[in-house]
């Protein structure tokens, strides 16, 4: 066996590494620069009640958590579960549908379950711009003082629950 | 119930399909004739169980099957049917089966083509094709299932995505991945001269067809799927140096230096490991390819659902599958040595450094694609590599390469001289400097990439025609026609795909050089002047489709009074996405593209003005023309009768 055969293998051992490395970082998780700064303010009504109204600012003073989704969202059904048994634990998730069509969503939210305490309507996706959402599901973590400090993109799964969105809500309400 | 046999088809297919591979692969060591002719049958049965699953995911999307989860989310009961059947490939599970499917159809064409080849050699061939789809699919089964059933069945389909609607979306990802796949034929011939440890003449000249032709749908894939991103994105560009068009791109450089290295080692005797490694490298590239599309480790326009355990599944088979090829190589490939010696200037040679250039070039590309990915996994940050990396490296690379090809196809093979080739090539050096210079005064703008551009390609055409007289000088009688049969589709189609990449080059060049883009706001009524066109804006008319609404922009085109072409870009609200979508509308002639994309309406006191955006793409056809030429030369060389003649006589021989 010469030597210089082993080269193709060997370079290509290298770049195995390199793309298992890469199969564990999302290239998609660009740091938000809404991280740190106000969470954008807006009223919006709320969904299956036209008439009465939800403000961010009556959120002040409240660890709270927006989650933006949608009936016609597949990703969102994946951590529909989830979120259920999160509100069976107590924690407040407020649910912002996107782009949506009011009875579309409540339908969904009938059928498979709402995990939500309030659910405002974003129909033409306005509020979805303020927080630049560029695909639901998004879910923001926001501190007593209003302030954005963390950012899910895509589905909750069970381990950012764990590792990092309950310490998270544990250290912000302490 | 439907949806449930195809599952079940592709079980089977993949018990058969790990017969086919491992029954063969242990019949090696005792030469075992009874183990080799399971090859061909459990091949066929097998193709044909997986050809059948995928005939039923499309039923099911003709039929509006959302009980299917994959329909539910890629098609919807308003998209044209055609739409529907192309919605197959739509997203990440159908495209895998798709991957599959197009497998099976090579494997078959092999197991009825490949009669001429020896029992033992055959059946190792088709062995390794087994042990590919075999991987395959205990992929989609795992990880990927297209056929996986919704408890609650929704009233109707997500839509396909707006942007795949196009008839571009019907024939670009079918004949890219023939020809992704189509190089699995030369990596499971390199794996079986591997494991034989010798590389015959024969099997060579017996690989070529097959790697041509999957070079031709790769070429005809890939130009497509550009001309599509042209008329479909809305900004005129035509190719971005995205991660998933860099995917196609590097097995189509490697593919372009196999079939060079190929012709070598059947008429010369040479390159033999090269050869070998070339298909091996082809093929991995195109696996590659698969990996990065599919697992979401790089960030791209063709944006997929992402599922780090699929990833992880194409990795370890990735590695598996190149890894032992790659071993398999450094074991055994100084066994079949390098073959015959040639003279330091001669045609072998110049092929050698042809195919030095394109594997460099290759590696640049694969380097800036996955750049952003090892400076990320180091974690020393995000950064993105983008067309200024690709642009110079490329050309940089590239221009050498096409200067030996046009010396290349003039040079005698195992020894050439100098004053032959510079007495030859004289006026070819002459006629494409002074064209370089001429059409850039005519032009009226001189940049030195215009230059280098057009020199090339005037280079490489005047080759061509150098190759063509000296031939032609060759026979006295006959007439032309006479004459060009008598060369050969093979000799033929080589100039023809030679003079399509000179095509191609003028087509880059010319935009490159002289590209116009103008923003402008107009009202209706109004008339704009650009370019020596007169637009006029005669206003918006709503426009109704099978499943979206649009605002179509009226522009009547005139030049120096005379009416050219209407003109209506749109921007269209697809329904059931709720996506906007612009869609350019573009006049073609064979020299310019006016391209036309609609912008917003202005709000406020300006309502009623509407910003438009403008392009004017000198010569931007002839970058598919080119392509199509090559592609056609590539078709001309497969047809040589040469192939089919030499199976005859090594029958009548046998």
């Amino acid at each position: 066996m010469k030597l210089k055969a082993l080269v193709p293998l060997l370079l290509f051992i290298v770049l195995l590494v390199f793309l298992g490395k890469g199969l564990f970082l999302n290239p998609r998780e660009v740091p938000s620069p809404l991280i740190g700064k106000p969470a954008p303010a807006f009223t919006a009504p709320i969904l299956g009640d036209a008439t009465k109204l939800f403000s961010s600012a009556d959120m002040k003073g409240r660890v709270w958590m927006l989650n933006m989704w949608a009936s016609w969202c597949a990703a969102c059904r994946v951590e529909h579960q989830l979120l259920v048994e999160m509100l069976e634990h107590g924690l407040p998730i407020y649910g912002l549908a996107y782009k949506d069509i009011e009875k579309d969503a409540l339908a969904v939210l009938e059928k498979i379950g709402n995990p939500y305490v309030i659910t405002a309507s974003d129909a033409d996706g306005r509020i979805g711009i303020d927080y630049g959402v560029y695909g639901v599901p998004e879910t923001y973590i926001i501190d007593k003082a209003g302030i954005i400090r963390y950012k899910q993109i895509g589905p909750i799964i069970p381990a950012d629950l764990h590792e990092k969105i309950l310490p998270l809500l544990k250290e912000l309400e302490a | 119930m439907i949806p449930d046999i195809g599952h079940y088809a592709l079980m089977i297919a993949l018990l058969v399909a790990s017969l086919q591979a491992i029954l063969p692969l242990a019949g090696l060591s005792g030469n075992n004739e009874k183990l080799f002719a399971f090859a061909t049958p459990m091949a066929r049965l097998q193709s044909v169980l997986i050809i059948i699953a995928f005939i039923i995911l499309d039923y099911s999307f003709y039929v509006n099957d959302f009980s299917v989860m994959y329909v539910a989310n890629t098609s919807n009961s308003n998209l044209p049917l055609i739409f529907r059947l192309a919605a197959v490939w739509g997203g990440h599970e159908g495209s895998i089966l798709f991957w599959v499917a197009i497998l099976a159809i090579w494997t078959l064409a092999v197991t009825f083509f490949a009669k001429e080849l020896p029992l033992r050699f055959r059946s190792t061939l088709i062995a390794v094709m087994g042990l590919i789809t075999a991987g395959f699919l205990l992929f989609i089964l795992m990880t990927s299932n297209p056929f996986e059933r919704l408890d609650i069945i929704p009233f109707d389909g997500r839509d396909l995505n707006p942007l795949l609607q196009d008839p571009g979306m019907v024939f670009h990802p079918p004949l890219l991945y023939m020809g992704y796949v189509g190089f699995s034929v030369a990596f499971a011939f390199a794996i079986a001269a591997l494991l034989d440890g010798r590389l015959d003449v024969t099997w060579a000249r017996w690989t070529r067809p097959w790697t041509t032709a999957a070079w031709v749908f790769l070429t005809l894939g890939i130009a497509l799927g550009s001309r599509w991103a042209y008329y479909e994105l809305g900004w005129g560009g035509w190719w971005f140096w995205d991660a998933v068009e860099n995917a196609s791109f590097m097995p189509w450089l490697i593919g372009t230096a196999l079939i060079h290295s190929l012709a070598v080692t059947e008429k010369r005797d040479a390159f033999k490991s090269w050869t070998v490694l070339l298909s091996i490298c082809a093929f991995s590239l195109s696996l590659l390819g698969t990996f990065i599309v599919r697992s979401g480790v790089l960030t791209s326009v063709h944006a997929f659902a992402i599922d780090p355990s699929r990833g992880l599944f194409i990795l370890v088979f990735l590695a598996l599958v190149i890894g032992g090829a790659l071993l398999l190589f450094a074991l055994r490939a100084p066994s079949i040595g390098l073959g015959e010696k040639f003279d330091l200037l001669s045609r072998e040679t110049l092929l050698l450094s042809n195919n030095v250039v394109l594997f460099t070039a290759t590696g640049a590309v694969l380097l800036g694609t996955l750049y952003p990915l090892v400076i990320d996994a180091m974690g020393l940050g995000k950064i993105s590599v983008g067309p200024p990396y690709f642009d110079v490296v490329f050309v940089a690379i590239m221009v050498p390469g096409v200067f030996l090809m046009g010396i290349g196809p003039i040079a005698r093979w195992k020894k050439a001289t100098v004053p032959e080739l510079t007495d030859k090539l004289k006026w070819a050096s002459v006629v494409s400097i002074v064209s370089a210079l001429l059409v850039p005064s005519v032009m009226g703008k001189f940049t030195p990439m215009i230059f280098v551009g057009l020199l090339m390609a005037f280079w490489v055409m005047s080759s061509v025609w150098v190759s063509v007289s000296t031939r032609l000088k060759a026979i006295p009688t006959g007439t032309l026609r006479q004459k060009f049969k008598s060369f050969g589709p093979a000799f033929n189609g080589m100039l023809l795909a030679h003079f399509g990449l000179a095509v191609f080059i003028v087509g880059v060049t010319m935009v490159k050089g002289y590209e116009q883009e103008s923003d402008i706001i107009i009202k209706k009524g109004e008339i704009k002047l650009i370019n020596g066109y007169a637009f006029r804006f005669e206003g918006i008319k709503p426009i109704r489709g099978a499943n979206y609404v649009a605002k179509q922009g009226q522009f009547y085109v005139s030049k120096d009074g005379k009416p050219v072409t209407l003109l209506t870009p749109e921007k269209r609200l697809y329904l059931a996405q709720r996506v906007v979508m612009t869609e350019a509308s573009i006049s073609i002639n064979p020299v310019r593209d006016i391209y036309v994309s609609l912008g917003e309406e202005l709000e406020g006191d300006q309502k009623g003005m509407w910003s438009v955006r403008v392009y004017f793409k000198p010569f931007v056809q002839w970058i598919w023309m080119g392509c199509l030429l090559m592609g056609l030369g590539g078709i001309l060389t497969i047809v040589d009768k040469r192939y089919r003649l030499k199976k005859k006589t090594s029958k009548a021989t046998a």
